[in-house]
């Protein structure tokens, strides 16, 4: 199939980018979208111009690299599916695709749909993590966890730091990133002991980087490659409430 | 040129002597101890999260966006511990004895008995982290079994085990830069190792945001960086898995070791077409489950469902009945190349197998409705509670599959072929993961140690993070408390002035080519020679074709290649170039060192070398050695050996059947 | 952490809007449960004794101060937050999100509430200021609340305003209802379940219930 791509082009951070349009020609339906983008970069190679930057790595929907806002929608048409996993069966002869970088402030662009999402880092640094030095750790088996509380847990720790929440949320929110960490540390016993101060510290943390707030409209959850539940916000807020109620 | 530093000792003491009697570094020298630690996957996260953690100052360097990208987050399947939790006779020795025979008796028995003594406290330390793994009902530990082994040894969390041990080691690295013990240096690529009077004392590093040279100085330089496959372009690596670094070092000196060990793995996704650009796998853990078969006609084109059951050849079942569809990956990847190249393939392209869970489906429905006390249930019934178990395992992976293929494995059979997934060698290092070049270590796939010539299933997570958290924490301190006098070297010496110009000079020189040719063009020719010459099969005739053909083409891309855009800005096609250049030079070293063992083993399979059954036919008498590649100038590199002696297991004709 | 800390925090300034949301949800009951008071049939003498307690005693004249102050705090709250969500995003998409996974109302909280408050004041101007400035403190002559409404819902604009103004304030609660309660952090499935059913079902008994009234004395069934 024929397809024409409106794809937006910037230089670098500090430079005003704009929409270039392009053709691509003879896409196969097997192909995945990423390779019909390298069709295009090898096209513009050819002819002498810069090829469109793109994040990706992986390629099997997992390392959370890759991110296009396509036809108004993070990573594409598909529920549950990351960008390089969006395959051209979605699409027919003939169509315009506009493809566009995340867009938030605290994700600004690198170059072409390339973005920063160091905030993200900076947000786990404020305390996504349990403080536990190698060589500390008890039996794996001395501490038996419920099973439900064990799959919520995991559920919320599959989020891959994409960023597509973001990218959908009208308010650029990061609540559902930060909420998955939060509650993948809160629902483990392990995670008791820094319980109130990771949340009200990653709060802090993702206020600073400049994220919008939560206004619960489930964008997120419903663009979320990893459907990451919007129950994890609630779940943080509780969390943030207990914090508050019970600090000194 | 190679010691191997081996402590004395009976084997299972080597490790526990080692611990007790290496050297230590004082906490307040440790603050004045500087450590590169290069790359951020399971070994380089949780080696740069440990050392902050004891005190030395650490820089950490990564070429994606964030540590937390690296390719250890796609593995599926699980990570092996000698747990014995299931109560099936496993222990330290029984999975030290399983990594040796799965990789061929071609490893070193020192290396693996330690990698299988410290695999417990791997699982230890993860569920501290709060990996979610996944748990029986009673809240405790689950597991499962993987190829290659009669036990059931192995850790997973769903598909994503690679994922969430990953998340657990970055969280681990954030929160010691959090600390400020580990400086994270993302978007950031190490071009050369910088060496000072003998010894490594720093990297030149590239900012892939806006281009700049940086050096970077460092007591030692620990590389984990992964492994190669990506020179033969299409594997299951991501795209900007590369070998530059390891090739940095390789080139200043240290030793290549087993370059042509490469792993295919048996159950990936078939390619669809040319414009492939990359493979995705199917867990291993599928084979569990899974029954793989092609029909027993030649050039059968009907429907997989429309073939019965007594026209199918369950070929696995068949030639290995011990252990079925978990034969190690090796055995597995070539007996279904055997098939297809005998024209029992299946799809259009012919270079598939299928890969069925009717039976599983139906087995777990029968199960599910028997718990239900219904013994009147319909065929339906069963089955769609069968569907409902399978999904459950294996959900994420089915749903892969079908936004991959399109079609739906929950009805159809899967189709799978093999596809380079892991490489065995990789730099040489020693007992203490130091490389043939002072002060560089080589941690996790990027060095040979562990694996000989074929890894087993769930060894490789095990092994990136036994070398991260418990190994090098120990050796590093014993190289560097003989460091402590060295006073910080500033980046202006000439040593780094000298490196970064010949970075420098080499980036410039590729960018005035101004060829015509894309650098994704010489890569995926460069795969193809591999993949055809020096793949699953490989002969002496083909080899030496091989090694002509890279020559050519390592030719054409110095004077033909076209990289667009400018050297001082994010340019991703010059970071590729880089990187195609070095897989070049080492697709050369894979086809000598495919051509000098002149025996089938493992992952190497050797057309010439094999059983009349068509197993791998090892030479123990000329062969049992590792292959240690000095280099020696463009195309010359000289041969040392390292004898493998083992001590402990009698090396014996690997027999799965 | 101090109590200025909690409230100043994206979330913390959600858990504002949540508590003076849900306060003024509970105004909303006692408002339509004594508005309800028009179709007792008796000419309006149930209202309007109603009316006149609420006017003259002195709980629910405290009781206003609090509902002022918080309808204060929720609107200003929530001005400041969109501003600030709307920052987050300097550079906008050329293609618009869509529908996918969010409802409209969802997204159109600031403009629903916006409608709402434009009608609050048309509303005030016609009822809460003219009956207090001739009450209790002002010493005027009390006026009878239940003909002013007659009189005003007489006309058909008055109408179509107060019906838009309701449909406004059933869509806001059909999001902020359930919105208060997961920013409080109700976060297990049943009570979800239920709260954002009860949630919807409140939002349209409050919106009809409140649109009946100017129609039902348009319309002269009172």
């Amino acid at each position: 199939m024929n397809l024409t791509l409106k794809v937006w082009r910037q230089q670098n951070t500090k430079a005003d980018g704009k929409f270039e349009t392009y053709q691509v020609k003879n896409i196969s339906h097997e192909m995945s979208f990423l390779e019909m983008i390298d069709v295009l970069n090898e096209q513009l190679i050819v002819e002498g111009a810069e090829p469109v930057a793109f994040d990706h790595d992986c390629r099997e929907g997992i390392c959370g690299m890759c991110s296009m806002y396509i036809d108004g929608k993070p990573h594409g048409p598909w529920q549950a599916n990351t960008t390089c996993q969006l395959h051209m069966r979605a699409f027919k002869d003939g169509d315009t695709i506009t493809i566009e970088p995340w867009r938030a402030n605290a994700f600004p662009v690198v170059k072409d749909l390339m973005v920063d999402r160091s905030a993200f880092d900076r947000i786990i640094q404020a305390g996504g993590y349990i403080s536990v030095n190698t060589g500390n750790a008890v039996d794996g088996n001395s501490l038996p966890i419920n099973k439900d509380k064990a799959d919520a847990a995991f559920a919320a720790a599959m989020c891959i730091g994409c960023g597509a929440c973001v990218a959908a949320c009208k308010n650029s929110s990061a609540m559902l990133f930060l909420s998955a960490k939060v509650s993948h540390l809160a629902l483990l016993p392990q995670g008791e002991p820094e319980r109130k101060s990771r949340v009200m510290n990653m709060v802090a943390q993702m206020d600073k980087e400049g994220f919008g707030a939560c206004t619960n409209t489930g964008a997120c959850e419903a663009t979320c490659p990893k459907e990451i539940s919007l129950t994890n916000i609630a779940r943080l807020n509780q969390e943030y409430l207990a914090a508050s109620i019970t600090s000194n | 040129m190679l010691n191997a530093k081996i402590p004395a000792g009976p084997l299972e003491t080597k490790w526990n002597e080692y611990k007790g009697h290496c050297k230590l570094v004082n906490p307040a020298n440790k603050r004045k101890l500087e450590v590169i630690v290069v790359g951020t996957g399971l070994a380089g996260a949780s080696a740069a999260a440990s050392l902050g953690e004891m005190g030395y100052k650490v820089k950490a360097f990564c070429f994606q966006d964030s540590p937390r990208r690296a390719h250890s987050i796609a593995a599926q399947g699980g990570i092996n511990a000698a747990k014995n939790y299931q109560n099936d006779g496993d222990s330290v020795f029984r999975l030290f004895y399983d990594t040796i025979k799965g990789g061929d008796y071609r490893a070193r028995e020192a290396n693996v008995h330690r990698l299988a003594e410290v695999s417990t406290n791997i699982i230890d330390q993860c569920v501290a982290q709060g990996v979610p793994f996944a748990r029986e009902y009673g809240g405790l530990l689950s597991n499962r079994s993987f190829g290659g082994t009669q036990v059931q040894r192995t850790f997973y969390a769903a598909g994503q085990t690679g994922q969430q041990l990953l998340i657990g080691a970055y969280q681990a690295l954030e929160r010691q830069v959090a600390l400020g013990n580990v400086k994270m240096m993302a978007r950031h690529e190490m071009l050369d190792v910088v060496m000072v009077e003998g010894k490594a004392r720093g990297i030149i590093a590239r900012n892939l945001v806006n281009g700049e040279l940086e050096r970077h100085f460092g007591h030692a330089v620990l590389l984990c960086t992964g492994g190669y496959g990506n020179v033969f372009y299409l594997s299951t690596n991501a795209m900007g898995s590369n070998v530059t670094a390891a090739w940095k070092a390789h080139r200043k000196g240290a030793a290549f070791a087993n370059p042509c060990y490469t792993q295919i793995h048996p159950t990936c996704i078939p390619v669809s077409g040319d414009h492939q650009s990359k493979l995705t796998l199917m867990s291993e853990s599928l084979r569990n489950d899974g029954r793989i078969w092609v029909p027993a006609k030649q050039g059968d084109t009907r429907k997989a469902s429309d073939i019965p059951e007594e026209e199918r050849d369950y070929y696995l079942e068949r030639r290995y009945p011990a252990f079925g569809n978990l034969v190690p990956r090796d055995v597995a990847s070539r007996a279904a190349k055997e098939r297809c190249d005998a024209g029992y393939g299946v799809g259009t392209s012919k270079q598939a197998v299928y890969l069925d869970y009717a039976a599983a489906i139906e087995r777990y429905g029968k199960i599910e409705v028997s718990k239900q006390g219904n013994d009147h249930a319909s065929a339906e019934e069963i089955i769609a509670l069968g569907k409902q178990v399978v999904k459950e395992k294996y959900g994420n992976l089915f749903d892969m599959y079908s936004k991959i293929t399109g079609e739906n494995p929950y009805e159809v059979p899967m189709r799978i072929y093999p596809a380079v997934h892991y490489t065995m060698g990789g730099l040489w290092v020693d007992y203490e993961l130091q490389t043939s070049l002072p002060g560089v270590f080589a941690l996790g796939e990027a060095n040979f140690s562990d694996h000989g010539a074929n890894r087993l299933g769930a060894s490789a997570l095990m092994q990136g993070l036994a070398d991260g958290y418990f190994v090098i924490p120990y050796t590093l301190g014993n190289y560097l408390a003989d460091e402590i006098y060295a006073k910080a070297i500033s980046t202006d010496h000439p040593a780094f002035a000298d490196a970064e110009k010949a970075v420098s000079d080499r980036i410039n020189t590729l960018m005035n080519i101004k060829g015509k040719q894309s650098v994704e063009s010489f890569h995926k020719r460069l795969g193809k020679i591999m993949w055809d010459k020096c793949g699953m099969a490989r002969n002496e005739e083909g080899l030496k074709q091989a090694i002509a053909e890279v020559q050519a083409l390592k030719a054409e891309f110095w004077s033909d290649v076209r990289i667009p855009g400018s050297i001082n800005e994010m340019n991703p096609e010059l970071d590729k170039a880089n990187r195609v250049a070095d897989f070049i030079e080492l697709g050369e070293l894979m086809c000598k060192d495919a051509l000098n063992r002149n025996e089938s083993c493992g992952g190497h399979f050797r057309e010439e070398y094999q059983t009349p059954e068509g197993e791998a036919l090892r030479d123990d008498a000329n062969f049992m050695y590792v292959a240690a590649w000095e280099f020696a100038g463009e195309s010359n590199w000289n041969l040392h050996k390292e004898a493998l002696n083992y001590d402990v297991i009698k090396p014996s004709q690997r027999n799965y059947k | 952490m101090t109590w200025k800390q909690v409230f100043s925090t994206s979330v913390g300034n959600k858990l504002i809007m949540a508590l003076t949301g849900i306060f003024l949800i509970l105004f909303l009951v006692i408002h339509a449960a004594l508005n309800a008071c028009i179709w007792a049939m008796d000419g309006g003498e149930m209202f309007n004794k109603g009316a006149h307690f609420m006017g003259s005693n002195v709980v629910p004249r405290i009781l206003e101060i609090g509902l002022f102050a918080g309808f204060i705090l929720h609107i200003v709250q929530s001005y400041k937050l969109t501003i600030k969500n709307k920052k987050a995003r300097s550079v906008g998409y050329e293609v618009d999100y869509g529908n996918r996974g969010s409802k409209w109302y969802s997204r159109s909280m600031a403009l629903l509430g916006t409608i709402v408050l434009l009608f609050l004041v048309i509303h005030l101007t016609d009822f809460w200021y003219p009956n207090r400035s001739n009450q209790g403190f002002l010493l005027g002559e009390e006026i009878n609340l239940y003909l002013k409404m007659q009189d005003t819902f007489s006309q058909l604009w008055v109408v179509i305003v107060y019906v838009a103004g309701c449909i406004s304030l059933g869509y806001h609660l059909a999001h902020g209802f359930q919105s208060a309660f997961k920013t409080l952090g109700v976060h297990n499935k049943r009570y979800h379940i239920m709260l954002s059913s009860l949630g919807l079902g409140f939002s349209i008994v409050i919106a009809v219930l409140f649109a009946l009234m100017p129609i039902s004395f348009y319309m002269g069934w009172v």
